[in-house]
């Protein structure tokens, strides 16, 4: 049961097969069992996911409507507040908070039943490509425990590949959902931004963040998709228009006569081979289901990732400036004397890790006068540029696509070191954000060097996120039926599972 | 060496800047729902977003806008099509967020001037301040001391923070550099001030009340050479509380100033606290090393694009300029000069032009309101807007009068009994059974009871001196309880003691 | 090839409340000459005439209506406080400036 799908699980659940309870009971088995490995979740809340998935199968019970998703689990991305159950961002400078209040997309989850299982492991604020910069050490890629499962959201793309959850949510600044679903074998979507409300998703870059949904399959992808996006009247850069049909689209799947640019700028130098190999043979699938390849130029995608380690850290320096062991979190160095400010800083030392406290220096920097046109001045033009970019491309394909990472899954350490190489594991996945589109990461097979799983990343104008899912679901399907079953199949078993 | 303020003027020319922060008197804060009541209990007043906890996001309360784009309009402001909030990024305990959401380099109103008018050696004389820029900003939380001395800053144990007003919506009203005041420099700034506040009250947008601190001023001051044009180094002095204030902190800073160009040291740019109690400024935070602020357009945020149909729907809208409505106000009632002022400083304009327009005479008007009335307030340290006669009561009183039946003596008591609770002045006067005795037969039998009592005195006026007319008619006015009216009484009296009653 | 002195990685250091010790200063200087090269790519495009994009979506005038809503209880806003007292948060003394 636990491998199956979640349109799988809800068509139990729905019949009656089965009950949420006993489902969540085998998904908290199988982090019992796996987790210890994996390490996908920094917080598991057994009893209160046994208490919602009561409710939903008493609701079930009585005749209330229900939605597809009630009473199916999924795993939270740590980067949410979730009101009474710790929320640290993956930083032990908030080890032990309980935020007051219920972000939006949780309290979304709440209201359409989702059975919420426990909140996933995350690079430290979301800053990082690995998992490895978390506050409460990594997590491990299912396919490859030595490796890293991609970041920032690692834990939750862990969660759903392990089979610990069918459902997560992750976020997406840079690449943080699609790379980490490109590194596990899944699907992972950044929706267009301001599609879901960034209310309670505790900021990194704010023009630039966006919460979104894992699955095995598209058609899961896109049904967490309609649950949690949405106007919130509560975040102000939320766009007040309905949900794309994403539901209907995977459903659909049907790429005859749709034109998918490949933006020349992603391919090539730096692409590992295997991965470049899994990207041209789902081209020619596509090709082959009706669909018509055109080559697109997005020449300032060359300075994306240098704008983007500009405006994020500058954001993100203040940003987390709110971390100051006066309201909340952590609180050091309060020896007789001390005043607020040495306070502020010997807890920022102490609470902030290595990656997050270089880039908040840079971002300082990058802010100060004297210095600001020349960084983020500069980076917020050549934002302008892409954007224009994109806009001209999409005159003349109605998707884009690249693969999602130009390598695969990395070992743990290999990057850790050095911050430029860690830097670049973002660089197909980084124009998106700048220029607030959706994209989607799907898997596109394993690269034959390393048998690890390679993604295959789409794009689409803003609020066309249909597009995706549409795309997606028709290469899904020809995909699978050439494998005779899911990539994900293909992982390693872990341990015993049922 | 102590200098006096005709040395500094002698010798110097006195530069101002002045900037007002005023807080708007919306019902919920600035970027979230929080009411703005003022004096809740600690921390009853706070969400998700005015403690910064983590995740939460701003949301720009439109009526904010409403009331700086009326300001800005007010003070003769352009009005951007197009401006954006920015962060101002620096560390303190009362700002949760550890940055102050303001606007920056976009701000929604530029390029405006107020007039205003001051007493001068030679004669009323204006001035014109120039206004730089009107932003929106949120105000911080409040920090009580423990611990030290007197509950200040300095030398407190630790401090206790309350963000009941973190987030509570100021404008910022920012003049640029003000030459040319000379002498008058205190005077003009405390003139602008006070017409700042005439100015937002006829707005409505703000409760304007320097001593609660709706209303703050921080003043900047430099001196130069007079006949020089290179700019001396400024002081500024923040919060000063009070229009006296102002007036006291910058010829303060003007002598100070003074004191250390004299003898040769160089003015420190510096903030300084005005001291109510010494009228001198203390030393605050050096500005040596400039704090960066690290300003950046606040990306939680979209741009504010107002429609120029809005803009033009309020200035439609806007009240009577205050300087143009005194003027107004001081033809059409004749008043004197003085009494014009005296009703100013009372705050008795709305009120009083509120009962000349339900038909009270503006004179009859003004007395009640500045002479019983203003006594009775005072008494009970009450302003007249809360006392609970209103301007609908006096006109009703002075048209009883005017009608003859009451006296000045009687509608007194009627003012009494309505600020006492006892109902309109016809209900008063109902209840009081107050009534002007109209009955020349009722007064010549208490005359002839008087004339009986006082023999003496009533033989003194028969034999023409008039003026001891005076205890009789007393004694006759209290015989009828007061309810007679005088001027009838002494007609009867005097014909009745045969003599001539004018 | 940039560089920033440890000097200037202490003195953002401060502006951004971070202790940080003789190691991390030197450490953090000698990273930031390859980052800052990385990042420095933005200057090598002729940007005039370009407009800057601080927001990915063209969206203005997002208000709310002056309403007042339930605020947290205090007991909730000071859930989380390292430090209490009177229904506040204590914090420890601060210094330098008056209000
Ligand atoms: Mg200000
Ligand atoms: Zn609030």
């Amino acid at each position: 049961m636990i491998k199956n799908t979640a349109a799988q699980m809800s068509a139990s659940l729905a019949k009656g097969e089965i009950t949420s309870v006993e489902l969540t009971k085998l998904h908290l088995d199988r982090i019992a069992d796996v987790d210890p490995k994996v390490k996908a979740f920094l917080h598991v809340d057994g009893e209160s996911a046994l208490n919602q998935a009561a409710a939903v199968d008493a609701d079930r019970a009585s005749g209330k409507k229900l939605g597809p998703l009630a009473g199916i689990p999924l795993a939270l991305k740590d980067v949410l507040a979730q009101q009474g159950v710790p929320t640290t961002a993956g930083s032990k400078i908030l080890q032990g908070w309980k935020p007051p209040y219920d972000s939006t997309v949780v309290a979304k989850l709440k209201a359409a039943g989702v059975v919420i299982l426990g909140k996933t492991n995350m690079d430290e604020f979301a800053m990082g490509s690995s998992t490895e910069n978390s506050g409460y050490g990594p997590t491990f890629n299912p396919w490859d425990l030595t490796r890293t499962p991609g970041g920032s959201s690692g834990g939750s793309a862990a969660a759903v590949s392990a089979f610990e959850a069918p459902l997560a949510i992750g976020s997406d600044t840079g690449g943080s959902i699609r790379q980490p679903a490109a590194l596990t074998g899944i699907v992972g979507v950044r929706p267009t931004y301001g599609a879901v409300s960034r209310y309670g998703l505790i900021a990194y870059s704010s023009s630039l963040d966006q919460a979104g949904p894992f699955g095995r399959t598209v058609l899961d992808t896109a049904m967490l998709h309609e649950v949690i996006a949405g106007h919130d009247p509560r975040d102000a850069t939320s766009i007040n228009a309905p949900v794309p049909a994403v539901v209907a689209a995977a459903k659909s799947g049907d790429v005859k006569g749709l034109k998918i640019g490949v933006i020349k700028q992603l391919q090539g130098d730096g692409y590992q081979s295997g991965v470049q190999a899994r990207f041209n043979e789902s081209l020619e699938i596509l090709a082959s289901l009706g669909a018509e390849i055109v080559q697109v130029d997005c020449p300032s995608f060359e300075y994306a990732l240098a704008a983007y380690y500009l405006i994020a850290p500058s954001e993100c320096s203040s940003n987390l400036a709110r971390f100051d062991a006066m309201r909340y979190g952590l609180r050091t160095g309060e020896s007789d004397g001390a005043s607020a400010e040495s306070v502020m800083n010997s807890t920022r030392e102490a609470g902030f890790g290595r990656e997050v406290k270089r880039r908040i220096i840079l971002g300082t920097y990058a802010l100060s006068s004297g210095y600001y046109d020349a960084y983020y001045g500069s980076a917020q033009k050549i934002r302008t540029l892409i954007i224009e970019d994109y806009k001209k491309a999409f005159t003349q394909a109605d998707v884009l696509v690249s693969p999602t990472s130009p390598i695969t899954a990395f070992k743990i350490g290999e990057k850790s070191e050095d911050p430029i190489a860690m830097y670049l594991a973002d660089v197909a996945t980084i124009p998106v954000n700048l220029a607030g589109i959706c994209g989607m990461s799907l898997p596109a097979g394993l690269a034959e060097e390393d048998n690890l799983p390679v993604g295959f990343q789409i794009m689409a104008p803003a609020m066309q996120d249909q597009r995706l899912y549409q795309v997606g679901a028709a290469l899904e399907a020809a995909l699978v039926s050439k494998w005779g079953g899911h990539l994900i199949s293909k992982a390693p078993a872990l341990g015993g599972a049922k | 060496m102590a200098l006096s303020y005709d040395d500094v003027i002698a010798k110097y020319e006195p530069v101002l800047g002045l900037e007002v922060h005023v807080e708007l008197n919306t019902e919920s804060k600035m970027f979230c729902s929080c009411s703005t009541t003022f004096g809740g209990e600690p921390n009853t007043q706070t969400c998700p977003v005015c403690l910064a906890l983590p995740g939460a996001l701003p949301v720009v309360n439109a009526k904010a806008i409403e009331s700086t784009i009326k300001i800005g309009l007010a003070l003769n402001c352009q009005i951007a099509p197009h401006s954006r909030f920015a962060r101002k990024n620096y560390f303190y305990p009362d700002m949760p967020k550890n940055f102050q959401i303001s606007q920056y380099d976009e701000p929604i109103c530029f390029d405006g001037f107020v007039d205003v008018e001051i007493e001068t050696d030679e004669g009323p004389k204006q001035f014109r301040i120039e206004i730089e820029r009107v932003h929106m900003e949120e105000d911080t939380g409040k920090s009580l001391h423990v611990g030290g001395a007197t509950g200040r800053i300095h030398g407190a144990e630790y401090s206790l923070l309350d963000y009941n007003r973190a987030g509570i919506p100021l404008v910022e009203i920012v003049t640029k550099i003000v030459p040319g005041t000379g002498k008058y420099a205190p005077e003009v700034a405390k003139a602008y001030v006070a017409e700042l506040r005439d100015i937002l009250r006829g707005l409505k947008v703000s409760d304007v009340k320097m001593e609660q601190g709706s209303l703050r001023c921080d003043a900047n001051v430099s001196l130069r050479l007079i006949g020089s044009d290179v700019l001396g180094t400024r002081s500024e002095t923040k919060n000063v509380n009070s229009l006296r204030s102002v007036e006291r902190a910058i010829r303060g800073e003007m002598i100070r100033h003074a004191e250390l160009l004299n003898d040769g040291k160089k003015v420190k740019q510096e903030t300084r606290h005005f001291q109510e109690d010494t009228g001198l400024t203390r030393s605050g935070r050096s500005k040596e090393q400039a704090e960066d602020y690290r300003y950046f357009p606040e990306p939680d945020l979209v741009p504010v694009a107002p429609a120029a149909a809005w803009i033009e729907e309020l200035r439609a809208q806007q009240p009577e300029r205050p300087s143009l409505r005194r003027k107004r106000l001081k033809e059409q009632w004749a008043v004197p000069d003085k009494e014009m002022a005296a009703m100013i400083n009372a705050d008795a304009l709305d009120i009083v032009e509120e009962t000349v327009l339900l038909g009270a005479d503006p004179t009859k008007a003004r007395t009640w309101w500045l002479g019983e009335i203003s006594r009775i307030a005072n008494e009970k340290e009450l302003a007249l807007t809360e006392l609970s006669i209103t301007p609908k009561d006096v006109a009703a009183i002075v048209a009883l009068v005017a009608a003859g039946e009451l006296t000045d003596k009687l509608a007194r008591q009627v003012v009494d009994g309505v600020i006492a609770g006892e109902g309109t002045p016809s209900e008063v006067v109902a209840k009081r059974g107050i009534k002007v005795v109209n009955d020349d037969g009722a007064l010549m039998a208490a005359i002839e009871k008087v004339c009986a009592e006082q023999a003496e005195t009533a033989d003194k006026v028969r034999n023409g001196h008039v003026p001891a007319a005076g205890a009789l008619i007393g004694a006759v006015m209290k015989e009828t309880k007061g309810q007679a009216d005088a001027a009838r009484v002494r007609e009867l009296l005097l014909g009745h003691l045969g003599q001539a009653s004018n | 090839m940039s560089s920033l002195s440890r000097d200037e990685v202490a003195k953002l250091a401060a502006l951004a409340r971070i202790e940080m010790s003789e190691a991390e200063l030197v450490n953090l200087s000698s990273q930031f000459g390859s980052i800052l090269d990385a990042v420095a790519r933005v200057q090598e495009l002729n940007l005039e005439g370009v407009k800057a994009t601080s927001h990915p979506q063209p969206m203005e005038n997002i208000f709310r209506e002056d309403v007042v809503q339930p605020s947290l209880t205090p007991d909730q806003a000071l859930s989380g406080a390292p430090a209490q007292e009177e229904q506040r948060f204590r914090v420890p003394q601060i210094l330098g400036e008056a209000e």
